[in-house]
């Protein structure tokens, strides 16, 4: 059996194939981003989105401060243990779809923090799809990770109508990923 | 010089103030007694010669294993005269409680907050005595040395992390 053929389960249609790889590519080119910025990683979030390296080349610039209206939460720096709440309800409160990059080494494994205070790693609250590691990252390593974040954009299933339930991790719910 | 600071204090508070050294860095420190750095505070405060109007560091250190087991340090600054002064005071661990000098400098408020956070340390009369740093659902004071370094305390259930490898490492992950 060759291995290349997708399970049934898997495969999809022609059309849907196409509109998934329309609406995957309209999606990685104009991602709103939720810059829940803590700590230090916030400077270089700051260049990231300056002129010398421009975030707007990949549709990336506009950043929304209403979790609804945001795709993208970019996590960046230290989050305590007080701030986990706040964090699991941002990230609740955005819509799908929805990814999470975890920007700094604080916030990919709690950084040097190794102590009372810190989550050792926001993967311990959301889940997420990018870790940039950097203390802090240099702004080519952030949009090398934003590269990376597009092409699974790119690589996922998009439906133009998604009938699926969408869990509440609050009240128990299992991740959909 | 401040020199004259310490003779000025051991001639108004003889038997509260005690042991005038030399500290790191050419500072004057000496020891007070618990019962009565308000009242030495507010000494220091209003008296033109001295006129400590700055207390730029409250803070406490945890000996464990001596008696008394804490002391809270007082760094004072002069802006007037340009002088400091450090102030340390012995704390037990059976009477942890200490007068409060916010009503001698304002800013002392959440210095001393601090102290009740991270060490139990009590001030009497303080306007507002709550944690500062940690919050309310935090049991303990982590800056003791008895309190354990990775001790934390989670405010929302973690989830599993199934799907990536975190391999060998400090902090006893392995």
């Amino acid at each position: 059996m060759p291995s290349s053929a997708p399970a049934t389960s898997e495969a999809i249609g022609f059309f849907e194939k196409n509109i998934s790889d329309m609406l995957g590519w309209a999606r990685k080119n104009s991602i709103f981003q939720y810059p829940f910025v803590t700590a230090c990683c916030g400077m270089e979030y700051m260049s990231v989105s300056s002129a010398r390296y421009d975030i707007a080349r990949f549709g990336a610039e506009v950043p929304r401060f209403s979790p609804r209206q945001a795709d993208l939460l970019l996590v960046v720096g230290t989050v305590n243990c007080k701030q986990a709440p706040i964090l699991q309800r941002v990230y609740e409160q955005m819509s799908e779809p929805k990814w999470v990059i975890a920007f700094g080494v604080c916030a990919s494994s709690g950084g040097f923090y190794d102590n009372y205070a810190t989550v050792q790693g926001i993967d311990h609250v959301v889940p997420v799809d990018i870790y940039i590691p950097g203390c802090p990252p240099r702004p080519e390593q952030v949009l090398d990770g934003l590269m990376l974040l597009q092409r699974k954009v790119q690589d996922q299933q998009h439906k133009l109508i998604d009938r699926a339930q969408v869990p509440v991790l609050a009240q128990g719910g299992t991740e959909r990923r | 010089m401040a020199k004259a600071v310490l003779e000025a204090l051991a001639a108004r508070f003889p038997g509260d103030v005690y042991e005038p050294y030399e500290g790191v860095g050419g500072d004057d420190c000496m020891f007070v007694r618990k019962s009565e750095i308000a009242s030495v505070c507010g000494f220091l405060k209003t008296e033109p010669a001295l006129a400590f109007n700055m207390a730029p560091y409250i803070t406490a250190v945890d000996y464990l294993g001596t008696e008394p087991r804490f002391e809270v340090v007082y760094n004072l600054l002069s802006t007037v005269h340009n002088h400091r002064v450090r102030l340390r005071v012995k704390v037990p661990e059976s009477d942890l409680e200490l007068p409060t000098v916010t009503t001698v400098w304002r800013g002392a408020n959440w210095f001393e907050r601090y102290c009740l956070d991270m060490y139990g340390i009590r001030f009497r009369g303080h306007p507002d005595p709550r944690r500062l740093f940690m919050y309310d659902e935090f049991v303990g004071h982590p800056l003791r040395k008895d309190y354990p370094l990775r001790g934390r305390q989670p405010l929302v259930k973690e989830r599993e992390i199934g799907d990536i490898y975190r391999g060998p490492g400090p902090g006893g992950r392995d």
